[in-house]
This record gives C-alpha cells, sequence and structure tokens, in this order.
C-alpha cells in the first residue's frame, strides 16, 4: 500500500517535468509574439524588409541580417558536411579501435568547446591568417565566421551520423562484400545510402546549432549589415541576426520600436530554426516508415 | 565579448577589511557599509574602476560595483532604477529623459572629465594626417581606396564600434556629420561595427587597410594616431592632454555621470570626490582629459 502510493507520487512528478517543457516553450512562444509582432504594426512592412540596418536612426531594414545569418551558416555548412560526414564514416566503417578509442573524447572535447574560445582564436589567429592568405581587405569576414560555425557544427554532425551509421545493419555490408563490391564500394554505395535520413537528420540538426550560434560569430564577422550583392559576399564582413539581437539588446529602451524589432527578428530565428527541425525530423520519420514497410 | 568591460567587477576585498574592523569597533552601526551601483560606458569604465579602488581608502565603508556595457546600456538601468549612477560619454537623448521621468527619475548630470577620441591607422600605413573632412568621407563610404587621400593603392576597412557605444554616437555626430544637425548622413553600410575597443585596436594593429577611433585612454602603440585638422587650411593636431584642453584637437568630447534628484548622500559625496584634485589625478594617468580647469568650456 506504501510503496503504490509513493510510486503514484514518483509518477505524478515525472509526468509535471514532462509536460513542464510543453509550458516552457509556450511561454516563450507567447512572450516572443507579445513583444515582436507589433514591429509589424509600428515599422512599415517596405522599411522593415529593407536594404540597410542602423536602428538608432530609425533604419529597420532586415534583410541584411537575414542573409548574413544565412550566408555564414551555408559557408559554415560547406565546411561542416565533408568533415563531419567524413569523419563518421571514418570513425564507423574504417577506423581500427585504438584510433576510435582516441578520436570520439577528442570530438567530445571539441563540442564541449566554449564558443567565446573559438571566437578568441579566430580574432588572434584565423582572421589575420585569412586576410593574408586569400588577400582580403580584412579577415574579419562571413568567411571566419563561417569556419569557425563549421568547427562547432562538425562534432554535432560527427555523433549523429555516426549513430545512424552503426544502426545500418551488418548484414548490408555483408551482402554487398559477397556480391564482390571492394571496401570503398560497400561505403559509398550501400552503407551511406542505407543511412541517408540519419545523415539528413544530422546534417540539419548542424543548421540549426550554427545558425543560433551567436558568440563566435559576433567577434569575427565584422558585423557590418552588408546586403549580399554575389557569391564574394563570403569574403566580405557581414552582420548576422544572433549577433544584432546580443548586442544592441542590452541598450534598447523596453517597448520601443527598435525592442519591438529585435524581438521580432527573434521571431525570424525561431521559425527558421523551427523549420529546420520540423524538416529534420518528418526526413527521420519518413525514412523509419519506410523501413517498416520493407520489414513487414 | 566586452572582454574587461563586461566583467562584473565588484569591489568586495576592502568591504571584508571594513567588516573585520567594525567587529574589532564593536560600537559602528550595524549598517556601516552602503552599496552603490555604476554602470555604463566602456569608455569609462576603467577609470570609473580606478576611483571605486582609490575610494575605498577615502569612505572603506562604501562599497561600489563597475560594470560596462555601453552608454545606452548604463542610462537604460538608471531610467529602470537599477543602478545609482549611469557612466556616459555622450549626453543623455531626450527620449531618455522621457522615459526616465516617467518612471519618475529625473536625471542629474555631472561632467566628470574629458576624452579625446584618436584616429588610428596601421603603423604601417604611411598617411599621418587627415582633416575632418576627409574622415568624413571615408565613413560615409566617399572614398574607399587610400590612394585618394595620397596613401598606398589599399581598400579602406572602416572600423567602428556598435551603435549602443557613446563613442559611435558621438562620431556620427561630430565627424561624419561634421556636427551640422541637419546633415542626415550615416556611416557606410560596410563598416565593421566591432563589440569592443579592444577589438578596434586589434584589428587596426594587425591590417595595414584598416582605419578606426577610440578613445585616447585606450590607444596602445601597436597602433598610429593621425593628427586632425578641422578643416584642410588648418593646423593638424595630434591627440592629447594639452590639445584638448587648448581646444586645438577637434574630436574630443565631455564624460559624463548621470545620477537621479534624491541621490543618498553617499553618492553625491562620492562625485564631488570625483571632482577633487586627487581624483582628477587618477584621470590624467589613464590616458583622459581632467576637468578642473575647462570651465570656460569648449
Amino acid at each position: 500500500m506504501e510503496t503504490a502510493k509513493g510510486e503514484r507520487w514518483i509518477t505524478w512528478i515525472i509526468k509535471i517535468s514532462g509536460y513542464s517543457s510543453i509550458l516552457f516553450v509556450s511561454l516563450i512562444l507567447f512572450f516572443l509574439a507579445r513583444e515582436g509582432f507589433p514591429a509589424l504594426g509600428e515599422v512599415p512592412l517596405k522599411d522593415l524588409f529593407g536594404a540597410r540596418w542602423y536602428p538608432i536612426e530609425g533604419y529597420f531594414g532586415i534583410w541584411p541580417l537575414i542573409f548574413g545569418s544565412v550566408l555564414v551558416t551555408v559557408g559554415a555548412l560547406l565546411i561542416g558536411i565533408p568533415f563531419g560526414i567524413g569523419t563518421a564514416v571514418y570513425l564507423s566503417e574504417l577506423a581500427p579501435a585504438w584510433i576510435k578509442n582516441i578520436l570520439k573524447p577528442i570530438i567530445e572535447i571539441l563540442a564541449g568547446l566554449p564558443s567565446v574560445v573559438l571566437g578568441f582564436l579566430g580574432i588572434q589567429l584565423a582572421a589575420p591568417f585569412f586576410r593574408q592568405f586569400l588577400n582580403l581587405p580584412t579577415g574579419l569576414t562571413a568567411f571566419t565566421g563561417a569556419v569557425l560555425l563549421g568547427f562547432i557544427a562538425i562534432p554535432t554532425i560527427v555523433s549523429i551520423s555516426e549513430d545512424a551509421l552503426n544502426t545500418v545493419p551488418s548484414t548490408y555490408r555483408h551482402g554487398a562484400l559477397a556480391l564482390g563490391a571492394n571496401h570503398w564500394q560497400t561505403i559509398w554505395g550501400v552503407t551511406v545510402p542505407a543511412a541517408r535520413s540519419g545523415l539528413l537528420t544530422a546534417v540539419m540538426l548542424g543548421v540549426g546549432r550554427s545558425i543560433g550560434e551567436t558568440m563566435a560569430v559576433m567577434m569575427v564577422t565584422g558585423n557590418a549589415p552588408v546586403l549580399p550583392r554575389s557569391l564574394n559576399a563570403l569574403f566580405l564582413p557581414a552582420r548576422t541576426m544572433t549577433a544584432t539581437i546580443a548586442s544592441e539588446m542590452g541598450e534598447v529602451a523596453t517597448g520601443s520600436m527598435h525592442y519591438h524589432v529585435l524581438f521580432f527578428i527573434g521571431i525570424v530565428l525561431f521559425g527558421i530554426s523551427l523549420a529546420v527541425n520540423l524538416t529534420a525530423s518528418s526526413l527521420a520519420l519518413r525514412s523509419r516508415k519506410r523501413a517498416e514497410r520493407l520489414l513487414s | 565579448m566586452k572582454f574587461a568591460a563586461r566583467t562584473v567587477v565588484v569591489i568586495t576585498l576592502l568591504t571584508i577589511l571594513a567588516a573585520c574592523g567594525s567587529a574589532s569597533g564593536g560600537s559602528n552601526s550595524p549598517s556601516a557599509s552602503t552599496y552603490i551601483q555604476n554602470k555604463g560606458s566602456d569608455t569609462i569604465v576603467n577609470l570609473a574602476l580606478a576611483w571605486a579602488e582609490a575610494y575605498q581608502t577615502v569612505k572603506p565603508d562604501v562599497r561600489i560595483s563597475v560594470t560596462g556595457g555601453g552608454s545606452g546600456t548604463g542610462l537604460t538601468a538608471l531610467i529602470s532604477g537599477t543602478v545609482d549612477i549611469a557612466n556616459a560619454s555622450r549626453k543623455i537623448k531626450a527620449e531618455e529623459i522621457q522615459a526616465a521621468e516617467a518612471n519618475g527619475i529625473e536625471p542629474v548630470e555631472h561632467v566628470i572629465a574629458r576624452d579625446a577620441i584618436a584616429v588610428i591607422v596601421n603603423p604601417e600605413n604611411p598617411i599621418g594626417e587627415l582633416s575632418l573632412e576627409q574622415i568624413a568621407r571615408i565613413y560615409r563610404g566617399e572614398v574607399n581606396n587610400w590612394s585618394e587621400l595620397g596613401g598606398e593603392d589599399r581598400p579602406i576597412v572602416r572600423l567602428s564600434r556598435e551603435t549602443n557605444s557613446g563613442t559611435h554616437v558621438y562620431f556620427l555626430e561630430e565627424v561624419v556629420r561634421l556636427g551640422d544637425k541637419e546633415n542626415k548622413e550615416i556611416f557606410s553600410a560596410d563598416t565593421l561595427l566591432l563589440p569592443s575597443s579592444e577589438g578596434i585596436i586589434a584589428e587596426v594593429s594587425d591590417n595595414p587597410n584598416a582605419i578606426g577611433y577610440d578613445g585616447l585612454g585606450y590607444v596602445t602603440p601597436e597602433v598610429k594616431m593621425l593628427a586632425v585638422a578641422r578643416t584642410a587650411d588648418q593646423p593638424y593636431v595630434l591627440p592629447s592632454v594639452e590639445s584638448v584642453n587648448n581646444g586645438q584637437y577637434p574630436i574630443s568630447r565631455d564624460l559624463y555621470m548621470y545620477t537621479q534628484t534624491g541621490a543618498p548622500q553617499s553618492v553625491l559625496d562620492y562625485l564631488s570626490w570625483i571632482l577633487s584634485p586627487n581624483a582628477q589625478q587618477i584621470v590624467t594617468d589613464l590616458g583622459f582629459v581632467p576637468v578642473l580647469n575647462t570651465t570656460a568650456g569648449k
């Protein structure tokens, strides 16, 4: 009797902590919407999606910020995907056990590295190096930010990709080898395609990780709100949405137009992350259903 | 981000000493220590820290906590009533006064020091002097190569502080707009907005294409200060305590502390101490310009 009562209590506590996350997310959403949507009424849409961001003089164009974030994130993926998936394939398919035992903890350390530290290295080492090596006007560019973000996204991509590759049944590999495929053909033709949805999820989570990153990006991208005109913009300074919110939120008067616009940027950012996460989970779900159909 | 500035520096060391003192004295009042919150401009933060430290020897029972973050940040905190003293490197704006009054707070202004803003380039850059007009044209984006100013054939990389910095606002009004209130020019969109004074010094000392500006107190030997002339036909002057005090260096400004009316006596005592010769000596030591002999104004 006593134990049954105790168990009921424990179940309740666990239940509440489970539901609380729903409560917190909806409270955050509510707050974001309450503080951000007034911006739509205060700033004409044409200005809000204008080309110039200079809030202290009333220029609230958020396009340069959206493009800045997209530019840096795409750049980060161009670096993070080949490195991340390559590392995962190596770890799961090729590496001898002792190398695996060294590499995995190192990647986990990389994941735990505070982004401020990476940003500091970026200012001191990466930016001067890229300026001289690529002969740029300045090293504080979207590209430098992308490289740092690539490093930040790689651990996420590696660990999820590796899990995905590990779940590919070994019978697949044996089958491919039995059919005469060599090791590389097995990896490229069978294992990686079989783990495709898991790899996509890994990439999407990498996107989510990069687009939300603030500190490292703010330190090395130069924060100039320029609207990109060509691909060359990757090698010019850029200003991301996150860096804008972080550097300006402390200064604004609560309830001012600038304050509401910053929250609106938060809504845009939230929308982008949500879309990315939904895509990732729907991809994972779809492939699971297909696998179930095949097995049944 | 703001490496030194953002770190909250609470001076508690002497509080402990004070506590020990009152414990042994016994007869002291129980609430012996008063607490002053001081926040704002990153330009002033080192000066405010030095003052807070020195004040411990004058009034050991007063604890002063100093934080940076930018003039706007400090004034916002004053408006919301969370600090006693806001440091600002620009005058309070009309809308900030309104916001304060809406909260029942009436800001009081104190000029506590003066500052020259040095325009800096990399030591490799052969350019040694520019007129205000030329600097304005650079920052508006009208001049994009050093060769147009008689320098090497290099692109110009413009560096500025973030828009929440009082230095940024001052530079916009007095340099980019040349002090003309009707002028609505703004910084070129590709101006790099760096989150700290140190970031500007770091990039300028590394990059021969760069031009930046920073408070005189922050300038280090790794960068080169430019001599600046009000107009092209006037003398080019390097920033220094003398050239600011005799009014020759054109980019100088007052630094402020803001309190509210009805501030506690401890805050008023602190502010009057700040204007004493001893405290103003610290101003000189840190590369700022003291306010003792500048009653005549600009």
